[in-house]
């Protein structure tokens, strides 16, 4: 198995590159540089490089400011200051204001794990998917993290990119092309769909070989595009399996699971499992040991998987 | 300085508060009195100090203005239609469905309007942006910012405050619209942000302070604020609000009220 790369590490690498690439490309971190991997382009873009302090409210309406005149600002810090403590300065600053800022936040999720619940973000989709106009990207690997910060600085608008701080498992080939708005279906499935996103994808695949064991085929689509949403693929997932489990590590309220029961609900009414963390706040300990905390390790997938299968007999049968 | 040229902006101020009256007795609704306590400051500002080209409402080397206290949006819409970056005629629409010219400065909408402002505090921070790209660029324009009194109760406020004087951000300059009053009440009773001066001062701002209604003053301390190096300016206008209209003079009560008809006669008599 290849070495294990954090999305935030992919990320500082493909910025560098954009920074030779472009020269409209300018960074702004809140003192996290080291951290969020803003670093080695600060190293080689100090003139485009703007360290803003511990001061999230400002970093982002200056980048709003930098977009406004033509440049294409990468806001980085953790996700939760990102999108909490700055959240109205995206909202009116960039947002409404239709600007070309890509907010790169890292450190999503419950995998930050010793620093505990109030640096781990569970609400951060939830709060972004919420904004108009707003894309909201959350990539699985290193490869798929190039690909789409490179998507991301290619449009023009608004673009949350969802990063994390653990290592994880390469889904992807090197020099994957990944389009938001159109998910990828990594293996077509039978018996049922895990629509995953983020690092849930690789344990998404995961649970796919341990049900395989049995006989089952599960089908495992990466929901990197959060918004816009696949919605072809979600109702094709339902049509062809009939039974849909959403995995990200993020709350089950406002993040992938709602935007997939939402389209269901409106499309393609189909039995479906929402995991992801249960409406509450996290704490610290290792990302492992959070993970399984949260049920969100491959064979707590693959039990989902099950459970839903269940439900989609009894459907049939009644 | 020209007597001729500040005769020409009082004028032009004075059709600024003429139209902020027309257009607010129209809509119904919105802000005179901060409008009009800035009305000195945007006619100075937009018919004799920035260079714009209303043709070329997206001119790379453009000064920009923003707007960061966003309700005085009827002062700037009116300077921006005398500018001729849209027919005067389309002030009649303020405020109403469908207009470009929203509650509060929208810049998707309407040429000329820089950032979309109303959620108080954040223009500041948009126009270090501004003046960090014209830097980045190798371009020579200035970025000018508009602040209330009431609004550098934001805390927002002062991390941009910190960081335009962290980066020396000596193309930014900002007016503070003194006015002292804020919808609640008067500023320092409510929540003082005072002594203003020495707070700029303390963050390590040129400041000035002028009266806000003199336009000789105004134009001199632009002028001078020009000449800084190193650091951005802030030039504290002292102001009334509601200035020009007697009876809206100094009350809190016309900071969000719009005149009825019979108001918009009085004030546009006083304004003639």
């Amino acid at each position: 198995m290849s070495k294990k790369i954090a999305t935030r590490e992919a990320y500082g690498e493909v910025l560098v590159k954009l920074g030779r690439e472009n020269p409209d490309v300018v960074v702004l971190d809140a003192d996290l540089a080291k951290s969020t991997k803003t670093y080695d382009f600060s190293k080689h873009f100090p003139e485009r490089f703007f360290n803003m302090g511990i001061a999230e409210q400002n970093m982002m309406g200056t980048a709003a400011g930098l977009a406004a005149a033509g440049k294409i600002p990468f806001c980085s810090t953790f996700a939760v200051f990102a999108t909490g403590r700055a959240y109205e300065q995206i909202r009116n600053s960039i947002a409404y204001s239709g600007l070309n800022v890509k907010i790169a936040a890292t450190h999503a999720g419950i995998t930050v794990g010793e620093d505990g619940g109030s640096h781990q973000s569970v609400e951060d989709i939830g709060l972004m998917r919420g904004i108009p106009g707003m894309t909201v990207l959350a990539p699985a690997d290193a490869a798929s993290t190039d690909s789409l910060v490179r998507a991301a600085s290619a449009m023009k608008g608004p673009v949350y990119i969802r990063l994390g701080r653990s290592g994880v498992p390469a889904v992807y080939e090197a020099g994957v092309e990944l389009v938001p708005g159109r998910a990828s279906v990594l293996r077509e499935g039978i018996d049922a769909t895990i629509i995953a996103t983020g690092i849930m994808v690789a344990a998404a695949l995961e649970a796919s070989d341990l049900l395989a064991g049995e006989g089952l085929r599960v089908g495992v689509i990466d929901m990197f595009s959060i918004k816009p949403l696949d919605k072809d693929a979600v109702v094709a997932a339902a049509q062809n399996t009939g039974a849909i489990v959403t995995a990200e590590e993020h709350s089950i309220i406002g993040g992938l699971g709602s935007a997939v029961a939402e389209v269901l609900a409106e499309n393609y009414p189909a039995p479906m499992k929402r995991l992801g963390i249960p409406d509450v706040f996290g704490e610290s300990g290792t990302p492992a040991q959070l993970l399984e905390k949260c049920s969100l390790t491959p064979p707590c997938l693959a039990g989902a998987v099950k459970e839903v299968m269940a439900w989609k007999k009894a459907h049939s049968e009644s | 300085m020209d007597t001729a040229v500040l005769d020409h902006l009082r004028e032009r101020a004075k059709t600024l508060r003429r139209h902020i009256i027309s257009m607010l007795g129209e809509a119904g609704s919105g802000h005179p009195g901060g409008s009009l306590s800035a009305a000195d400051i945007v006619a100075a500002l937009y018919f004799e100090v920035l260079k714009l080209d209303p043709e070329r409402p997206d001119w790379p080397d453009r000064d920009r203005f923003v707007l960061s206290k966003g309700h005085a949006a009827p002062v700037l819409y009116a300077a921006l239609a005398e500018r001729g970056f849209f027919p005067a005629e389309e002030l009649a629409t303020l405020r109403k469905l469908g207009s470009r010219l929203q509650g509060h400065p929208d810049m998707k909408k309407l040429p000329g309007v820089e950032m979309s402002t109303g959620s108080l505090g954040q223009g500041l921070s948009a126009a270090n942006g501004m003046a960090l790209a014209a830097r980045v660029d190798g371009r020579d324009y200035r970025v000018y910012a508009l602040l209330g009194d009431g609004e550098i109760q934001e805390g927002q406020i002062w991390e941009a405050a910190m960081a335009a004087a962290h980066y020396r951000l000596d193309k930014l300059i900002a007016f503070l619209d003194h006015n002292g009053l804020q919808i609640d009440g008067p500023i320092r009773e409510i929540m003082s942000p005072e002594p203003v001066a020495d707070k700029w001062r303390a963050f390590g701002w040129d400041v000035q302070v002028i009266d806000g209604h003199d336009i000789r003053q105004i134009l001199r301390a632009i002028e001078d604020a020009r000449q800084v190096t190193g650091r951005p300016s802030m030039i504290i206008a002292e102001t009334v609000k509601g200035k020009g209209v007697s009876f809206m003079e100094n009350q809190v009560g016309w900071h969000g009220n719009a005149p009825k008809a019979e108001e918009v006669a009085r004030a546009l008599a006083e304004l003639a």
